[in-house]
């Protein structure tokens, strides 16, 4: 393993650890329901969903663009990552939008511990993606003007793992937070 | 000789390398540079957190005496813990750590020396930060752990508790970036020969503490954004009031904060790890099981958090499991212990000043792990538990474990630095005086904790034998004050009249003494060969070589 992956992993090991500490709060408060808005009363899976099929699909465009940067495709290379900076960008959308359907019904950050642990959760990974898509764009825009090194290979593959992480962080927050309350 | 090319900084020159004074220093990525400047910044912090204990000792030294207010008693425990464990400990290790470990291994860098620099600067900003609360209405006077709902808005509605959370909160940004970079260090550029199993052992509880610095720190950070999110949004993850619960800010606490206190201590023991063998004239005793009980303490140290939480009353159960674990861990500690005096058994001792701290810390270090399997014991922790019993126990611990291994190291390692040896005259008179200090002031609060002193209130009433045991304390303190001043004027004068170091003053086998004192900026030309656990012996007597350890990698 190269030197920036193998430090990105170790990123991405201590993210997790972060990411476990705020999804053990949510669980916690979950299975003590207070009163007022709760996941089941406020959350709609399926637009969310929706959003969430995208950031899903962010990644297996982020493969294409990685398998392209390989074969030294770069125009394709660059095409994928714009593609999947896109939808990246869609589902934070989707997330604000929900955020400010959320608000104006009344369900805030001080409302209850619904309300508490679910944007902690949630806000703290959109700010995630965010990062990732500043990174994305750092490496299109590298990808468009600067020669292709093998320095800047290994840069580009260590955001990709990063960006993956993200997603696979949602996997878990979309299974807890919007689909164990309906089941 | 077939002497190898040092690992790491291919075809990246540091760029800053043209600057001159103090520039420098603040541009600097060299992994020396900074390792100097987490030493220096960390004594500054420990000037500070130590006039901090002298002030609570003098309120303490009378009964009912009323030279500080209750409010600034609170906030001086609550900054002098923060900054001893957060500002003094942590960074001085890490600052050994960063200059050592590449030297070690035969490395010109860490893996990023740029991380390198930015996880230090982050981690003085976050005490800045810290500090400037003192600006602002006043410090946190929570105590270093905080608990809710005293932390809370509620009940301290003044900034200083924000301040407490966002400074801790970039400290641990910094402390992680590093402890990646040490872990990547280690794992990507060890010269030719350095297989793991011939590190040496200050490098494997580097690695190891490292390890545990990613599972532990954003513990932390994660609880630390929740209780700033209580504060400053209103919600409620610890406010009883809206269902919230005080006892999970205690869980994530110590859930960091047990494998923090291993964090303070791995290090140290590898220092001594590495002091004990050089002044004994023996290879370490035992090596496989010095770095393997060291993975046993970091795995272990992960599930004993609870037995700071005894008094919460969380269930036989629970009890039971945690006052279990904690003694568990205290078999591979008591089998470092074995190790070290294994090692000075039958050698050629030679009591430098470096060696009296390291014999110290195996006595001081015993007491403070004796007294911390009593606390295992759930009756005992309910009796003594907020008492001075715990005072002086993590007192043991942390200054007679940690602090003692860091002046060994210091005294070890310090005319590799500069280049220069610390005066024997004055480090002899910096020991015993230290020596002496610490005890006077720290064994004395057993007693006081046993007949039922609490800690963390500001005085206390005249009862039999309070009075006159807490001024004896009290004047330990000012003889560790006077022992510090000694260290201070030692350092002052062997940088100008020390005698000149050497490569190799002690006869040290680890490959930082294979270079000049202080190393030049790209550490080594060439590496010796490495063979085995001891490079620089097999070099001296090939005829006597050890045996080789693993097979070249």
């Amino acid at each position: 393993m190269s030197r920036s992956k193998l430090g990105v992993s170790l990123f991405i090991l201590s993210e997790a650890n972060f990411f476990v500490i705020l999804i053990i709060a949510y669980v916690y408060y979950h299975t003590i329901p207070a009163g007022g808005p709760s996941a089941a009363s406020s959350l709609d899976p399926w637009r969310t969903g929706a959003f969430s099929i995208c950031l899903f699909a962010s990644s297996a465009t982020l493969l294409l663009a990685e398998r392209n940067l390989r074969r030294d495709r770069h125009r394709a290379h660059f095409c994928w990552l714009v593609i999947t900076i896109l939808l990246g960008a869609i589902f934070l959308v989707g997330q604000g939008n929900e955020y400010a359907r959320l608000i104006t019904g009344g369900v805030t950050w001080s409302r209850n511990l619904f309300g508490t642990t679910f944007f902690t959760l949630t806000g703290f990974h959109g700010l995630h993606v965010f990062g990732g898509l500043c990174a994305l764009a750092i490496m299109a825009t590298v990808a468009l003007t600067a020669e292709m090194t093998d320095r800047r290979r290994e840069a580009f593959a260590a955001v990709g793992m990063y960006w993956h992480f993200v997603d696979a962080v949602w996997v878990a927050i979309f299974a807890i937070v919007y689909l164990w309350a309906f089941v | 000789m077939n002497h190898v090319l040092a690992p790491g900084m291919e075809g990246t020159a540091p760029e800053f390398a043209a600057q001159e004074g103090l520039l420098s220093w603040v541009a600097s990525v060299d992994h020396k540079q900074i390792g100097i400047m987490y030493l220096l910044g960390a004594f500054v912090f420990f000037g500070v957190g130590g006039i901090e204990a002298l002030l609570m000792r003098v309120q303490l030294a009378l009964p009912n005496n009323h030279f500080l207010s209750p409010d600034t008693f609170n906030q001086l425990f609550t900054m002098h813990g923060t900054t001893m464990i957060f500002l003094v400990l942590m960074p001085m290790l890490t600052g050994l750590t960063v200059y050592l470990v590449p030297l070690m291994i035969g490395a010109r860098d860490m893996a990023f020396p740029r991380l390198n620099a930015l996880s230090f600067w982050i981690q003085i900003f976050g005490g800045i930060v810290l500090y400037f609360s003192f600006f602002d209405g006043g410090a946190p006077n929570a105590g270093w752990f905080s608990y809710t709902p005293l932390s809370e808005k509620t009940f301290s509605s003044l900034p200083g508790q924000d301040y407490w959370l966002l400074g801790l909160f970039a400290i641990g940004i910094g402390t992680v970036a590093g402890a990646i970079n040490v872990i990547v260090t280690v794992i990507d550029l060890r010269a030719p020969g350095m297989s793991l199993r011939r590190l040496p052992l200050f490098v494997w509880m580097g690695f190891v503490n490292s390890w545990l610095m990613v599972m532990a720190l954003p513990i932390l950070n994660g609880a630390l954004v929740m209780l700033l999110i209580d504060r400053e949004l209103n919600a409620h993850f610890f406010t009883p009031e809206a269902g919230g619960s005080v006892i999970l800010w205690q869980h994530y606490f110590w859930a960091f904060g047990h494998p923090e206190v291993y964090i303070m201590i791995l290090p140290a023991f590898g220092i001594i790890s590495e002091v004990i063998p050089t002044f004994s004239g023996k290879p370490i005793f035992g090596y496989g099981f010095v770095a393997a009980s060291t993975v046993a303490i970091a795995f272990l140290s992960l599930s004993v958090w609870a037995h700071h939480m005894f008094a919460v009353g969380l269930g036989h159960l629970w009890d039971v499991f945690f006052g279990a674990s904690s003694m568990a861990i205290a078999v591979p500690t008591g089998v470092k212990i074995f190790n070290w005096t294994a090692t000075m058994y039958g050698g050629r001792l030679r009591f430098t000043t470096s060696m009296m701290f390291a014999v110290a810390f195996l006595v001081m270090f015993t007491i403070g792990g004796l007294s911390g399997v009593s606390f295992a014991v759930v009756p005992l922790d309910w009796q003594l538990t907020d008492t001075y019993y715990l005072v002086a126990h993590l007192h043991y611990v942390l200054f007679g474990g940690t602090v003692f291994a860091l002046f060994a190291g210091i005294y070890y390692w310090f005319p590799k630095i500069t280049g220069r040896m610390l005066s024997e005259h004055w480090g002899k008179l910096n020991f015993w005086s230290t020596f002496i200090g610490f005890n006077m002031t720290f064994l004395i609060q057993h007693l006081l904790g046993m007949m039922g002193m609490p800690r963390r209130v500001w005085t206390y009433p005249a009862l039999p034998y309070w009075g006159s045991f807490n001024l004896l304390s009290t004047i330990g303190a000012f003889v560790l004050l006077f022992s510090m001043l000694v260290f201070i004027w030692n350092v002052f004068i062997s940088l100008h009249e020390g005698a000149l170091a050497g490569d190799n003053p002690w006869g040290g086998w680890t490959l930082e003494w294979a270079t000049s004192s202080p190393p030049p900026t790209d550490n080594f030309d060439r590496v010796p060969p490495i063979s085995g656990r001891r490079p620089l012996w097999d070099l001296a007597h090939p005829e006597l070589a050890d045996e080789l350890v693993g097979r070249a990698e």
